[in-house]
Order: C-alpha cells, then structure tokens, then sequence
C-alpha cells in the first residue's frame, strides 16, 4: 500500500451500477415492507415526550432488582411501568404513566417516595414528567419542522436543477425516513425529540448526499449531450465513487467515538445517525437516481438544440 | 485562486484570533479566568440542563379558572350594585358564560341596565372591562365579557405571573433562572445547579391568593353543609378546625400587602408571618374590625383557611400577624409568596425535568470522549487518505473546532448532549467539503493537467457542490430552530454555526495552506494523486 492510501485507487472505476438498479429496487421494496410491517405489529417505543408520562432515572446500591422497581411502581399507582437497565452500574430508566384524571405530578411524588422507601439508598438522578398538553405539542411541531423542511428542500433543488431531480431527491429522502424509522422500530429503540433532531439530521446528510450526487449528473449532462442517461449516470457514479467512500467512511468513522463512549443516553441519535449516513448514501445511487432514469430529464438547459436520448422524454 | 491573497489571509487570522479567545475561557479553571483583564472574553459554554444538572419546568396559565373567577367576581359586583341603589332582584346566577339577573320592578329594569353599565362596562379601549350589557325580554339583563376583554385578561395574566415567578425565585436565590414565556398560555422555567426540584415547583405553583374574610354566622356551620348557604357566603375548608362559613366578599386583600416577613409570636414563640397594609387596606381593615368587634373573621390562602381569630379590638395601625402551625421555613415561604404577590391565576405543571448535576458530569465526560475519539479518528483516516493534504485538512477541522466552541460561548447559544452528536456530524460534513474539493483536484490532474491548474480548477468546481449541498444544511437547520422545541433548538443553532464555519475553514483554510505550500515547493506533481 503507498501512502496516501487515495493514491492506492484506480483512477477510473467502471462499475455498472444502473445494472444493479432493479435488484435494488426489490431489496429497497423489502426493506420498506418489514419496516411498515413493524410499524404495524411492533409499533413505535414512543418516549414520555411523545405519549406524555413520568421518566425517572435512577440508581441503586444494590445490584438491579428490575421486577422489585417495577412492582414498586404499579403499586404506587404507575400504568405501563417500564424499567431499562443502563447495562453500567445499577443504573435503570423507569418509566410509567397515569391515568388521564390523575395528577401526573403528584403521581410522580408518590411513586418516587415508594421507591424510596422500598430500595434505602436509591439515588434519582433524574425525573421527567410530560402531561399530555405538551406530548401533543410536541409531536405536531416535531411534524411541521419535517414537512416544512422537506418542502423547503424540494424547492431550493428545483430551483437549482429540475423539478424531478426535486421529487426524486423528496422520494429518496422519504425512503430513508421510512427505513430509519423502521430501524428504532425494529430494535424499539425509544423515540423522542431527541430522536427528531437526529432524523432531520439524517435528512440533511441525505439531502447533501443528493446534492452532490445530481450536481455532478448536472454536469455530465451539459457535457455530454448526447450520451444516453443511462451511461451518464454511471459515468458520474464513477466518478464521484471514491469520494462517495471517503466521506462514507469519514462520517461513521467521526460517529465511532459517540456509538461506543457515548453512552446509553446518546446510543439512539447515534446509532439513527450511522444509520442515517449508510441509507442516505445508498438512496442518492439507487433511489433518486433511477427515479430520474424513468422519469428522464430536460437536457436542453444551455442551448436550443438537444439530442434527446431514447428513453428520455422533454420534460 | 491559489494566488496570495491578504483578504484570505486576514480572515483566517483573525478566525484563529477568534477562535482561541473565545474558546479559551471554557480551559481555564474558574479561578484564572476570573482574573483575565477584563476586554477579554470570559464566558463559558452555555450547557444544556442535560449537562450541567437543574430544573426545567414547563407550566401552563389556567385561563379556565381565571374566567370562572372573574365571573363570581361578577356575580358578587351586580348583587352589590343593585343593594346600593335599592333595586330589588332574582334569579342572579350564571348562564352558560355570562350572567343574568332579573329585576323584579319592570319600571326599574331600564334604571338598572344604565347603572350597571355606567358601574361595571366600559369600552376595553378606554380602560373599561369590557364587559357587554344587553336587556332581555322578561325585565332580564344579560352581561358577559366579550372574547376579546377574557384574551387581552389572560395575556395580561402570563406576563403578571412571569413578573411574579420571577421575583418569587429571586427571593429564593437561585442562579441565573431563565423565565419564558412560550406559545400563547405556557411559562417555560429553567434553573440551572442543584436547586431542589420540588421546593422550586411548590414556591412556583402555588397561587398565594391571601384574602380576608368575615365569618358569616347567620345559620350554622352544620346547616351550611348540608345546602343551605346563605346567597354571598361560601363554606371553605380549614387548616386547624372544621370548616367555616364565610363571606364570600373579601375585606382586604394580599394585594393590599406592602411587607410581609417571617417573625416569631411574642408570646407562643411560634412562628408567624407579620404583615402590613398599604394605606387603602389599612383603612378598611381597620373600618371592618371597629364595627365588628367580637365577631371573628379568616384569613384564607388559596382557598385554605390559615387561621380565625376573634376581633378583639379595632385594629387601625395596618399591621399585624398570621400564626397557625407554621415552621420558620414555612413561615419564610408564605412571606416571600406574600412579598412577591399572587399569581392571578393557577398554574399548572405540563412538563417537568430534573437532571442531577452528577449525571450532568456523565453526560459531559461521555460527550467530550466521544468527540475527542471521533476527533482524533477523523484525522488519522484523513492524513492517511491524503497524505500531507490530509493534514491540511487536520488543520482546518482544528480551525472548525475552535470558532465552532468560540461561536458557541460568544453567542450562549445552549449545547445540549445531542447538540455534541450533531457537532461531531458536522466536523465529518465539514471534511466532505475538503474531500470534495480533492477529488476534484485528482480529476483534474488525471486529465492531465499541471497541478497548479489542477489545484485552481479543482477549488472552482467543487465550490458549486459545497455551495448547493450547505444550503440544504442550512435550510434544516433553520426550520428545525424555528419549529423544533427544548433540545431541537440547541440542537439545530449547533448545526447551523457548523455549516458557517465549516464552509469557511474548508475551503478558505486550506486553500491558504496549500497555496503557500505550493509556493514554497513548486511541486511537479500533487500527493494526492
């Protein structure tokens, strides 16, 4: 290996990868049903910040009786009392609700004293409690803030290349939402607002991702004008393929530390974001793109005159 | 474009400059920075309460209750109007929102709509209530506030009780609490350090209306209960006794309250709360007590009778003294509530989150392991990919890392622990600009350019990608500032301080730094390729 190890690539890659766009499309076809399929039958592990609820975060001096805190709780008048062990420690997140007529706050008092008391020493380093006014706000604004910014993102591409690269790019990014949310609810990783701003996150990696991805497209089009689509895209995918890798590996690289050091609080943003950063970078080749192989685009950008390819139509 | 340029080079001193005073101060033990001369910037990182450990509590205004006061209020206006001025009456009482009345004397039923207008209505314009009379069939009237009065009462009501929390925290003294207030009802309150959650939360919520009332002992207690209230008497619970039946008009009020401090009886020894009246109140105080000696009357608190004494004299100095079962921090409590005033109307708890500052202390150390490694990391993958280009772009990532905690400190911008995990994403997006631009230089060197072209052309083309791609960035950070809430805000300024300074170090940065090393080397050819 020389080093710099860029050095190391060929200079040219000649991959086909418009080749493999129907097979993608059956694996993305998959991956999208066993994600709806556990929105159905897992559902979602929605957060107290969603569904309204007391979290209490705590610490025992004895090794975790995880059965013990949550009979404590039911007892002391929590529904749907969950504990989570943090694995480090005795610490555990419990969480439960009350019923819609009940002070959730002084609920809240009630189950902590019960804790007190059933387990001396027991250390509550932290506690939440979100009524259900405020759950039901922040899911509404957690909503607006993604279509908004979907929509937001859709015209600045249409503004700067086409409107179908616009609805591929939406198209695409829908998917990696689709996907990613599948993926907390497959591992029923909690969702929370936390869990919000790491998908708008995704989305703005994945957004990038197209970008960069069309951009290039963009160019080969001007420059080639009479080069078939198809060949254009792989063309441009090649080219840009060892830069794909690089800022690939770049950023799962740059999350590493976070995913292994940062903790049982961070592991759900992190582990959405590498997540996100692998899907986002698979949907710019294999779902925007094809979707602008089908639909086709207007070539006719810079002069009056195009040749149009066989399977493009003027837009 | 690789070309000296003393603009490029300026700006990227006076970056670093930046970047190192302000990231300095969150380096320095609390001692040291102190004692920086004073034009230095001294502030700190402003961590979220998921770092530093406090309180945050959402609380909403209970409109409802504000409404279903100013109506009683209403009722027990009407009644005492028309007693003044002899009008005879039935039927007074609450119909859906507004209230009705009928006057016996149909010849007077004109007298007493001009006299309850001219007494309780008023255009909201010009100060009045705001509150709309009309005259209905069967010698009637209707009166109800219109929408607009109970809005522009209720807004009135948010910022009296952020007025109010705010000087009940004050008085607590905790540090720096952040009051707000958000959407149209909602109070957001934040305190930072180990403040008690539920001390903070009961100093807060409760309404601290203090009244005093006469004991109304025209029926007894006992006949009161089971249903027959005199009209304008209530019965209300007591603290040390069973429940008394009361007036339901208040002689004074705590509003009439100028000082209120904790005390000890100078008899019992326990302790009380001593008080005194505002002229006003001293005067009707003292009226009410001369004419009524013997009787007793109550001091009531948030509906809660504290305590009944008898009048045993008139009492005219506008001072005195509440006892009944207070501990000296109770005591201090219900003076500083007293002090501070009530609130106009009661509070609820919507949201609540406590951190200790322990597991804040976690959350720091996890945050800067993982950006330390994902750090560190990021740079050997790039020297090892690019070589000494690699390192250049080590260098403005360096940069990046600087104004980013700089930007940070100088604007308190809040960084939360997902704030950090965005942070570290947007170092990686900030090497995507550098990895783009060298690809592009590869590109342009494999089709045979000298590298000095190669270098030129390669910035030019790139810059297109980076422009386009950061707007995007950009674009969701600020919708997920504008619509997110809490952590999402501090979340998406984080982002959006990372897209400027990333677009600057990676490109201005390292465009000086190759530049001058292509200067120096006049190379034949690019390490990169």
């Amino acid at each position: 290996m020389r080093w710099p190890f860029i050095t190391n690539l060929p200079r040219e890659f000649n991959f086909d990868f418009v080749r493999l766009a129907p097979m993608a499309a059956v694996l993305s076809a998959i991956l999208i049903s066993i994600a709806v399929g556990s929105f159905v039958f897992r559902g979602m592990n929605f957060g107290i910040d969603f569904v309204g609820g007391a979290l209490i975060e705590v610490e025992t001096q004895k090794p975790l009786d995880i059965a013990g805190l949550r009979r404590v709780m039911t007892e002391a008048g929590g529904e749907d009392a969950q504990v989570q062990s943090l694995g480090q420690g005795n610490g555990a997140i419990l969480r439960f609700r009350v019923p819609d007529d009940a002070d959730l706050n002084a609920s809240t008092q009630v189950v902590k004293g019960a804790l007190e008391k059933a387990f001396p020493g027991i250390e509550i380093r932290r506690a939440e409690t979100v009524g259900g006014k405020v759950s039901g706000e922040l899911a509404r604004s957690g909503a607006i803030a993604l279509t908004v910014a979907m929509f937001l993102m859709l015209l600045y591409i249409w503004f700067r290349f086409q409107l179908q690269f616009g609805l591929g790019a939406i198209v695409a990014v829908l998917h990696d939402v689709v996907l990613t949310l599948g993926a907390l609810s497959l591992a029923q990783l909690e969702v929370s607002m936390t869990s919000i701003a790491a998908l708008l996150t995704v989305i703005g990696y994945s957004m990038n991702e197209k970008v960069i991805t069309f951009d290039r497209l963009r160019e080969n089009l001007r420059k080639y004008k009479t080069t078939p689509l198809r060949d254009i895209i792989n063309r441009s995918e090649n080219e840009r393929l060892s830069r794909t890798l690089i800022t690939g590996s770049t950023a799962i690289i740059a999350l590493s530390g976070a995913l292994f050091f940062g903790g049982p609080v961070l592991l759900p943003l992190v582990f959405t974001m590498v997540f996100g950063v692998i899907i986002g970078t698979y949907s710019s080749i294999y779902v925007a793109l094809p979707i602008i192989l089908l639909w086709g685009v207007r070539r006719d950008d810079d002069e009056a005159v195009p040749l149009k390819p066989a399977n493009a139509r003027p837009g | 474009m690789l070309a000296p340029s003393r603009w490029r080079l300026i700006s990227v001193v006076v970056a670093l400059i930046f970047g190192v005073l302000f990231t300095l101060p969150n380096l320095l033990p609390a001692g040291m920075r102190e004692s920086l001369p004073g034009f230095l910037p001294k502030q700190t990182l402003n961590l979220g309460l998921d770092l530093q450990g406090g309180s945050y509590l959402k609380l909403s205004v209970d409109t409802r209750a504000l409404r279903v006061e100013k109506t009683t209020n209403l009722i027990e206006d009407i009644r005492t109007t028309l007693r003044a001025d002899d009008i005879a009456f039935t039927d007074l009482g609450q119909v859906g929102s507004d209230v009705t009345v009928r006057i016996t004397d149909p010849a007077q039923a004109n007298t007493a709509l001009n006299l309850l207008r001219s007494r309780l209505g008023g255009d909201i314009a010009t100060g009045g209530s705001g509150l709309e009379l009309s005259a209905q069939p069967d010698q009637r009237i209707r009166l109800g506030f219109s929408e607009q009065a109970l809005n522009a009462e209720a807004s009135r009501a948010v910022d009296q009780s952020i007025e109010i929390i705010r000087r009940r925290i004050d008085a607590l003294g905790t540090r720096e609490p952040a009051i707000q207030r958000q959407g149209i009802d909602q109070i957001v309150v934040q305190a930072p350090g180990e403040s008690d959650p539920e001390r903070l939360k009961s100093i807060i919520g409760q309404t601290a209306k203090l009244t005093f009332q006469m004991v109304d002992d025209s029926v007894s207690v006992a006949e009161a209960m089971q249903g027959r209230v005199p009209p304008g008497s209530v019965v209300l619970p007591s603290q040390d006794e069973g429940p008394l039946l009361l007036k339901k008009r208040a002689v004074v009020t705590g509003e009439m309250l100028t000082e209120a401090s904790q005390g000890f009886d100078g008899q019992s020894g326990q302790p009380v709360v001593n008080f005194r009246f505002n002229g006003q109140g001293a005067a009707r105080f003292g009226e009410v007590t001369a004419s009524n000696i013997g009787k007793r009357f109550a001091i009531v608190l948030d509906g809660k009778i504290i305590s009944a004494p008898v009048i045993q004299s008139a009492i005219m100095g506008g001072s005195g003294q509440i006892s009944g079962n207070f501990t000296a921090e109770s005591a201090n409590d219900l003076a500083v509530l007293l002090r501070a005033g009530a609130l106009p109307a009661p509070l609820k708890v919507e949201q609540q989150n406590t951190v200790g500052a322990e597991l804040g202390a976690d959350a720091v150390r996890a945050g800067a392991i993982s950006l330390a490694i994902g750090a560190v990391a990021m740079f050997v993958f790039i020297v090892l990919a690019y070589g000494l280009f690699g390192v250049f772009a080590a260098l403005a990532l360096v940069l990046n890392v600087l104004l980013m905690i700089g930007a940070m400190s100088m604007t308190q911008a809040t960084l939360t622990f997902p704030g950090i995990a965005g942070m570290i994403l947007t170092l990686a997006v900030a090497v995507d600009a550098n990895v783009l631009i060298y690809e592009r230089v590869r590109d342009e060197a494999h089709l045979g350019r000298s590298p000095l072209q190669a270098l030129e052309h390669g910035y030019e083309r790139a810059l297109v990608s980076i422009f386009d791609a950061n707007i995007t960035s950009a674009i969701s950070a600020v919708i997920m500032f504008m619509f997110g809430a809490g952590a999402v805000r501090g979340f998406a300024w984080t982002l959006l301080i990372g897209v400027i300074t990333s677009v600057f170090t990676a490109v201005v940065v390292t465009q000086l730094l190759i530049g001058w090393w292509y200067r120096a080397k006049k190379p034949k050819t690019l390490p990169i390729v």
